[in-house]
């Protein structure tokens, strides 16, 4: 038993395959197939996480999967989750209703590198859902603003309907310290800012390579791409972070389902340094 | 080398193996040994000697599996089955947790399940190292599996050295040895004779406080001599190989290797080697709920990863092809478990080689890719580490 004794003192009442309850305070649609849940621990036990670590949850007799925490990280006692619809379990979630529970099991995983880039420029790229992740960082940079260099935002999406956190943004954008763009795949009528994919917006930054952190969210292809792009800013596979989706199971190094080579993307992810894994990302279908 | 020192090891003549059993029994241990269940050599409880495969064999090779009688009346005379220690650490499926309506309020209750101690009668020396492993991988990291500690705490090892391994056997490519050296309480050496004999040698104090209770005579320098020379015979009848050196590095280089394609134009994607693997250790869960009372509950099953919903997402599988199960399962397997758990995650069982159906063996194709491999063509072989 040489490898248990080593163990910090596993009990079954902090079993990491149980869930704990939470209460839906709020169930808001933010587009046609995302939404917005807002849970409360009924024992007002406060949530605290790290911007980019994620939760499994679940609704019990459907199943649970992992989702990013997306809430601010400076207000514990609400767990937030931004979630698109794609499938039975998240489908199931969106129909729940204040008062309901949902189960929780989290925060895990690794999440953005916000100690490492302080003192440096930020360059926060997504697209899609991928902003979900990223909001808690950026609650966190603007809440120590002065702790970092410039900052910016690049986020992508298909279309109008598509923008998430419309009204935060309008704030983000008053700011002077925090450049946001946002770009359009496909801009129709009465749209008047970028159209274009959200590379095009990297190339028009004016970035000062050796002194700046880049992390990167969305889809693995969009990922890619962003991350040449930034390469070709000249900045290095190591000062750039991304965060890895795959399927989950357990959520803390045990189901072996999230597995990529060598990692467990739940426990050494889902935020990578992707000079760490800038290897096997070309690798089809590992 | 035992852990305690040679003389404490006893002699019990054949007809008195049944104490062993009965003080088990007797001390509260589910004895779990090997027994013949539909024409094969498998893991399961048993009340007394008997219930061994006494004078059976079983022929394995590749994709092959055949019960066969003995010409004498060995006990252990068989090398290892279908069944492994996991089945007990890790069952095939847990119920983790029930939900219930208390007083109108909804409730997840844990399923504690009880950890019977359970005492393993007859284990081999390669799946000695397997717990070992497992006790990395379920008990090891920063969270554990409550039940595998459970059950784990509680286990009792009986190991019984291979005198006559099976041609599908490679565990001394594996750091490993056909004599149990290390991590059992007791180690039985069978020793046809005449006379027909065990050496019981304790390897733990528990180990010791049973070998005590069986109050057997101490063995000889003759049996001693007789274990030694047993061993050394049995390491040498093992003749298959798996050349380790560098091997994860090679396979971590080697993943668009062609050989992974032409593995995978024989592979059935059964999941056959992942099942009788004893290192093998992925699970799903499954959650299920009750029309009737509203209440759920959410059970965790064995898994592989050869099943394509294994690495879903939304949009797809990752791992569509049976070339990249196939290919994740040998770089899981040999490779990538060192970096996730400091060692190979293969023991040299051998399993795999017998109880897949098209006969693929894990150590023809590790050569084939060490052969071909891409670095060796270039002239800059490692400088990429
Ligand atoms: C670290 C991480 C963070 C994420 N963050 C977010 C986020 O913030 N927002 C967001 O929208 N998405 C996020 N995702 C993606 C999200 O997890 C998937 O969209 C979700 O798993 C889809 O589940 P589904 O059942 O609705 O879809 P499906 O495509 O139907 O199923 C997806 C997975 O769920 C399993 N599954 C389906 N039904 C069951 C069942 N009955 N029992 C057990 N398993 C079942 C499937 O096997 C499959 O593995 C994140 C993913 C990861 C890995
Ligand atoms: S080889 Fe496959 S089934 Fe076995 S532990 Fe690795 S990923 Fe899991
Ligand atoms: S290697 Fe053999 S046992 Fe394993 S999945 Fe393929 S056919 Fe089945
Ligand atoms: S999700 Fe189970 S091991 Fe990572």
């Amino acid at each position: 038993m040489a490898h248990i004794a080593e163990l910090p003192n596993v009990l079954n009442d902090s079993d990491p395959m149980i869930p704990r309850l939470m209460r839906v305070v709020k169930n808001r649609p933010e587009t046609s197939n995302t939404f917005t849940l807002t849970l409360e621990d009924p024992d007002r036990i406060p949530f605290k996480f790290e911007p980019g670590q994620f939760n499994m949850v679940g609704i019990a007799g459907v199943g649970e999967v992992p989702v990013s925490v997306c809430g601010d990280p400076d207000s514990p006692m609400l767990v937030v989750h931004t979630i698109r619809a794609v499938g039975a379990i998240t489908d199931a979630l969106r129909r729940v209703v204040p008062g309901q529970f949902v189960m929780v099991r989290g925060p895990y995983g690794h999440g953005w590198p916000l100690r490492e880039a302080e003192g440096h420029d930020v360059v926060i790229v997504c697209g899609g859902i991928g902003l979900a992740p990223m909001r808690p960082a950026v609650y966190r940079l603007l809440q120590a603003r002065d702790r970092y260099g410039k900052c910016a935002m690049l986020y992508g999406t298909r279309t109008e309907k598509d923008i998430l956190f419309k009204r935060e943004f309008m704030r983000w954008r008053t700011r002077k310290d925090f450049r946001f763009e946002l770009t359009l795949d496909r801009g129709r009528g009465v749209w008047r800012g970028n159209v274009g994919v959200v590379t095009d917006l990297i190339s028009r930054l004016d970035v000062d390579a050796p002194n700046t952190i880049a992390m990167v969210c969305g889809y693995e292809m969009m990922m890619r791409f962003i991350v040449s792009s930034l390469i070709a800013q000249k900045l290095d596979p190591s000062r750039i972070f991304i965060s890895m989706e795959r399927n989950m199971k357990c959520g803390v190094g045990l189901c072996g389902h999230c597995q990529l080579r060598g990692t467990f993307v739940c426990r050494s992810g889902p935020v990578y340094r992707y000079s760490d894994i800038a290897s096997l990302l070309p690798v089809r279908e590992l | 080398m035992s852990a305690l020192s040679t003389d404490l090891v006893k002699v019990l003549q054949r007809s008195e193996l049944g104490w062993l059993l009965a003080i088990l029994r007797d001390r509260g241990y589910t004895v779990v040994g090997p027994t013949i269940r539909d024409a094969a050599i498998v893991l399961d409880e048993i009340a007394s000697v008997e219930d061994l495969p006494i004078g059976m064999t079983a022929e394995e090779g590749p994709g092959g599996y055949r019960l066969l009688p003995r010409s004498d009346d060995a006990v252990f005379g068989f090398g290892v089955g279908p069944s492994t220690a996991k089945r007990w650490l890790l069952p095939t499926s847990r119920i983790l947790w029930r939900t219930r309506l208390i007083d109108g309020t909804l409730t997840v209750l844990p399923e504690v399940a009880e950890a019977k101690p359970v005492a393993l009668f007859g284990i081999r020396a390669c799946d000695l190292q397997a717990v070992d492993i497992l006790d990395r991988v379920c008990a090891g990291g920063c969270y554990a599996d409550s039940h595998y500690v459970a059950v784990r705490e509680r286990l009792f090892t009986v190991a019984v050295d291979c005198a006559d391994p099976p041609s599908t056997c490679f565990c001394t490519s594996m750091g490993g040895s056909p004599a149990a050296e290390s991590g059992f309480d007791i180690r039985l050496t069978e020793i046809a004779g005449p006379p027909h004999r065990f050496l019981v040698d304790p390897g733990s104090e528990a180990g010791s406080a049973i070998v005590d209770a069986l109050q057997a005579a101490l063995a000889s320098e003759e049996d001693l001599a007789a274990r030694a020379s047993q061993a050394g015979q049995a390491s040498q009848r093992i003749t298959k190989r798996l050349d380790c050196r560098g091997l994860r590095e090679i396979l971590e280089r080697n993943a668009e290797n062609r050989t992974w394609d032409e593995a995978a134009t024989r592979c059935f994607a059964c999941g056959s080697c992942t099942m009788v693997c004893p290192t093998c250790f992925c699970s799903t869960t499954k959650m299920s709920s009750s029309m009737l009372t509203g209440e759920s509950e959410c059970e965790r099953q064995w898994d592989s990863c050869f099943s394509e919903q294994f690495s879903f997402i939304h949009g797809g599988s990752v791992r569509e092809s049976t070339m990249s199960r196939y290919r994740q399962w040998v770089t899981h397997k040999l490779a990538a478990w060192h970096e996730q758990f400091g060692v190979s995650g293969c023991v040299g069982c051998g399993r795999c080689i017998a109880w897949c159906p098209a006969g693929i063996d894990i150590t023809e194709v590790a050569s084939t890719i060490r052969r071909s491999d891409v670095a060796a063509k270039r002239p800059t072989v490692g400088k990429e580490h």
